[in-house]
């Protein structure tokens, strides 16, 4: 019977009727408060997957250098040399939308302890921003306190933020998009997973005290925002990145030692979901007594401890017999060590408080929520979309291109980002090889000739217009980025950020974005091996552009063969791998200068697009490229231009006037291009690098002089250029 | 050579001044905080880069009463050379072993960049292998770095040739755009009087690898000039 009481009850854990049923048919009996809550906080979306779980198992998730796919707190790959890399991205968009600086703090404490908690050194951090329009003074706020919340964090962690992207479109206006990766690296043997396995072992919470903040977080996270959200402050944590940056020494310095059976960050839903998930995964039990969990405050009720989000706390299950030394590791680093339970055989989570049993739930069935196949319906926007004719678009004059090219450069999402990265510490540590504002970052992994070449991308326009062929795009652009960092692509995270899924449009971008995800995946050889889906993205009733975030990982065998987008010497030749086709569909010259979000995508060749990176790789193996830079957003115009920035060289530029027109020529975003100079020494090598891998290629010019000309379109001096492209974001900025 | 890196719970710098120490081929041992330990052995203390004490309060007003901070103190009595990087030269402003303050940067942002800056004296343990004159350049990576000294302090650091490193333009103009924080008189870093004691904004450490950021090498200098004094003063175990 669903009483007045049980639909409040249900309602205020989030539960629909059926999974109270489900609840009732596998205790056999009804839940108490507690038990109900936790159900709620497990089950919630954030936590539990319950409407994309379906989809994310068709992902491919192997490969040679895969070592851990997902289902655990990070994925891991081998990268030689005996060492893996640890990554992962997560997003933490609705903390942000209401509170910024807190919320993108700790969206970034909680993905560096999803790192060490295998046991890996954090050694880079990366920063996937979407915000509304800069012209509105809330979006201002909104962009410069996640940005300092990041800083403030990540720069006392003594982590690197070495890349990221950061875009500006209307469809974030009310609900910010602050995706956050982290890669860590560490020798293979040191590997520990989140696992509560060794009845008997003692459970054991680590790290700060828990209070009463972000009691729901994760309930919160899973759903749409509205102009109530405000009142869901008490729901944001709040971070304090010094007590994170002990824990992460002493949680290192304790996997180091060996005792350690199973780790796992208490994040969404805290002492709950670490709790049940170690449990789950091992096949036991756990037993604890809230009674004996470190406080911040009086009179906490089982209920508060369970679901406090109290940030930077662990669950550890080091070997029985081992407690004192966790202890005397974490008194060192002045931080709280309490055995708190037991591992027990009867599959249960049992919550006690002062000895007596508060609640008693089998832990596989927290973790098992249930799995929904939402209905899918293609919206109908997408029609408009597809029968977009390009021309009615007027083609600028000849003399207009070199003022288009400026707006284009100084528009939010094309300009200089140094007014972010500047705030970020990107080179403590001593590894960072290719400092921000390239295609991808490069980290040295320490001790070793080797680096990691790591970049997020996704262009959300084009996966709004077309979410299979977009999400497509995304994957084939981070894993040219990496190339052009001189990097091999390897493996990637997905930052899966959409609207509502029980909206049947909202899942079909869903789906369809997978799909695209696995063609790309499969093609490229760079499986999933893990990430995170956010989805309630929504303001009042307004949907973001679906934006699937990906998050990818390549090798360098040696550093020395990093590569950056700068032009490096006078003479060099400019050449153009790929093809140049009359595409302008979903750019974001059309967008910017006239006013449109429509239009085809470009067409996206897998095979081509492997050949074209395979060449580069290649290229770069033979140490003659000099610089490499793709093709994105702005086109062939704005990717020489951002060539020119960094030491001021110029180029002469000469493109056969053929079939397409100027401005797709020039702004168009066609896919699987980039620019790469070499010198003329090695012309001829070259040529035999490109046409062993049969791929088109032309000359397109030579670096020379101070200016940019582009045929009799563009010719502009770089000084000037560069003056409008890292000015615009802290003028902006510096308004009230 | 020996240097000791103290460690502080916060400190994040250690390991790059380690590997500046080790990559120059000398030898960089850790100190934690907590400890006693007589320092005499070593030839030079360095205090690192990070957040001690997660900054609370003010950078480095708790790092001070460490004990470690005493053993320090001692070994400078006895003109043992410390030079202090970025949150190390805020604690030893905060320890009275350097004159002035910090406060945040003008911009209220913290500023993580490569920035020129010039040799304003070439007659100390710390920079005797550059020129006067010399513009070099270093990553600056910091919130509070904007130095302060009130007009007497100042007119005392210029008179006994003090300042050591100040901020220029790439062509060594000192201006005020060239300024990262606002310190006063574009102050990147003083010594004390007897120029034992080095304190300094700028990451010398972060600049010895050449594949590493814009293959700026610069910071080797600093750490160069340091092993050539104690070289010179004879003695010395390499």
């Amino acid at each position: 019977m669903l009483t007045v009481d049980l639909q409040e009850k249900l309602a205020f854990n989030g539960l629909k009727f059926e999974e109270y049923q489900k609840i009732l048919d596998m205790l056999g009996r009804e839940p108490n408060d507690l038990e109900l809550a936790l159900y709620g906080v497990m089950w919630s979306e954030h936590c539990s997957y319950k409407h994309s779980k379906a989809q994310l198992k068709t992902l491919p998730t192997q490969s040679e250098c895969v070592l851990q796919g997902p289902g655990e707190n990070a994925g891991i790959i081998g990268i030689g040399d005996g060492m893996a890399a640890v990554f992962k991205i997560e997003s933490h968009n609705h903390p942000s939308a209401i509170e910024p600086y807190q919320g993108a703090a700790t969206g970034v404490g909680g993905i560096v302890r999803d790192v060490f908690t295998m046991g890996a050194r954090p050694i880079a951090l990366l920063n996937s921003l979407r915000f509304g329009n800069l012209d509105n003074e809330h979006v201002r706020y909104i962009f410069g306190g996640v940005v300092a919340g990041i800083a403030d964090y990540g720069n006392c962690l003594g982590i690197p933020t070495v890349g990221g992207e950061t875009y500006f479109n209307k469809s974030y206006q009310g609900n910010p998009l602050v995706n956050a990766m982290c890669l860590g690296v560490m020798p293979v043997k040191e590997m520990v997973t989140g696992s509560a396995s060794g009845i008997g072992n003692p459970v054991m919470v680590v790290g700060a005290a828990t209070g009463r903040d972000g009691i729901k977080g994760a309930s919160f996270a899973s759903e749409e925002l509205s102009a109530e959200s405000e009142e869901k402050r008490p729901s944001v944590q709040v971070g304090d990145p010094f007590m994170e940056k002990l824990l992460m020494e002493a949680c290192l310095e304790l996997i180091k030692t060996g005792v350690v059976v199973g780790i796992q960050d208490m994040g969404a839903a805290g002492l709950a979901s670490s709790s049940c998930e170690m449990a789950s995964r091992a096949g036991t039990g756990i037993e604890l007594d809230v009674a004996l969990v470190p406080a911040r405050e009086k009179e906490m009720t089982p209920y508060d401890f369970m679901l406090s989000e109290s940030q930077e706390r662990m669950l550890v299950v080091p070997k029985k017999g081992c407690e004192a030394k966790v202890k005397e590791i974490f008194d060192r680093w002045g931080l709280n060590a309490v055995v708190v339970g037991q591992v027990t055989a009867d599959g249960n989570l049992t919550i006690k408080e002062d000895g007596v049993i508060a609640a008693r739930v089998p832990a596989a069935s927290l973790a098992d929520a249930p799995v929904y196949h939402p209905e899918s319906v293609r919206p109908a926007y997408l029609d408009a979309v597809e029968s977009f004719e390009l021309s009615q678009v007027r083609i600028p004059e000849t003399d207009e291109y070199n003022d288009i090219l400026i707006e284009l450069l100084a528009s939010p999402n094309l300009s200089s980002k140094a007014w972010v990265y500047q705030q970020y510490d990107h080179m403590v540590r001593s590894n960072t090889v290719v400092l921000p504002g390239s295609d991808a970052a490069v980290v040295r992994v320490e001790g070793t000739d080797r680096g990691l070449a790591v970049t997020t991308d996704c262009n959300s326009r084009f996966c709004y217009l077309n979410p299979y062929q977009g999400t497509m795009i995304a994957v084939a652009e981070a894993a040219r980025n990496v190339v052009c960092s001189g990097g091999k692509p390897l493996a990637i995270t997905d930052g899966m950020n959409f609207g509502n899924p029980e909206k049947p449009e909202i899942f079909y971008q869903f789906r369809e974005s997978i799909a695209g995800m696995r063609a790309a995946c499969q093609a490229l050889n760079t499986p999933v091996t893990g990430g995170n889906v956010s989805f309630y993205n929504e303001h009042s009733g307004q949907a973001i552009y679906p934006t699937p975030i990906i998050g990818m990982v390549g090798l360098l065998e040696n550093i020395e063969d990093a590569v950056t987008m700068d032009f490096k010497d006078e003479g060099d030749l400019i050449f153009l791998i790929g093809e140049t086709k009359e595409e302008l569909g979903g750019s974001e010259y059309l967008s910017l200068i006239h006013g449109l979000e429509t239009g085809q995508l470009p067409e996206l060749d897998l095979n081509l697009e492997k050949a074209i990176q395979q060449t580069v790789i290649e290229a770069v193996q033979q140490k003659i490229i000099k610089s490499a830079h793709d093709c994105a957003e702005g086109g062939l115009a704005v990717a020489l231009a951002e060539s020119t920035m960094a030491n001021g060289l110029g180029a002469e530029i000469e493109i056969e006037d053929g079939e397409v027109r100027s401005d797709a020529v020039l702004f168009g975003e066609s896919q699987s291009r980039i620019i790469v100079t070499i010198a003329g020494k090695d012309l001829n090598l070259f040529m035999q690098i490109c046409s062993a891998n049969t791929v088109p290629v032309q000359r397109i010019g030579q670096v020379k002089g101070d200016e940019l000309k582009i045929n009799d379109w563009i010719n502009a001096r770089v000084e000037l250029l560069k003056l409008q492209w890292q000015e615009a974001i802290p003028c902006i900025m510096s308004q009230r | 050579m020996r240097f000791g890196i103290i460690v502080f719970p916060g400190s994040n710098c250690d390991h790059d001044c380690k590997y500046a120490v080790e990559y120059l081929g000398h030898t960089a041992e850790y100190l934690w905080h907590a400890d006693h330990q007589d320092l005499t052995d070593y030839d030079c203390i360095i205090i690192p880069g990070g957040f001690s004490y997660g900054d609370y309060l003010r950078a480095g007003a708790i790092a001070r009463f460490a004990n470690m901070m005493e053993q320090v103190r001692k070994f400078a009595e006895k003109s043992g050379l410390v030079i202090g990087i970025c949150n190390g030269f805020q604690i030893l402003l905060e320890a009275g072993l350097l004159p002035g303050a910090m406060q945040k940067n003008r911009s209220l942002k913290f500023q993580c960049e490569y920035r020129s800056m010039v040799i304003e004296n070439a007659d100390s343990p710390f920079t005797n292998t550059l020129d006067k004159g010399e513009v070099i350049q270093l990553p600056i990576a910091h919130g509070e770095g904007n130095y302060y000294i009130d007009p007497e302090g100042l007119s005392n650091l210029e008179a006994n040739g003090q300042v050591l490193l100040r901020y220029t333009t790439p062509t060594g103009e000192v201006t005020d755009r060239a300024n990262p924080n606002g310190s006063v008189s574009n102050i990147a870093g003083i010594c004390n009087e007897e120029r034992n004691i080095f304190g300094l904004m700028p990451h010398p450490e972060r600049a010895v690898d050449s594949r590493l950021g814009n293959g700026c090498v610069d910071g080797r200098k600093i750490l160069e000039s340091i092993i050539t004094y104690r070289t010179e003063k004879g003695g010395v175990q390499c």
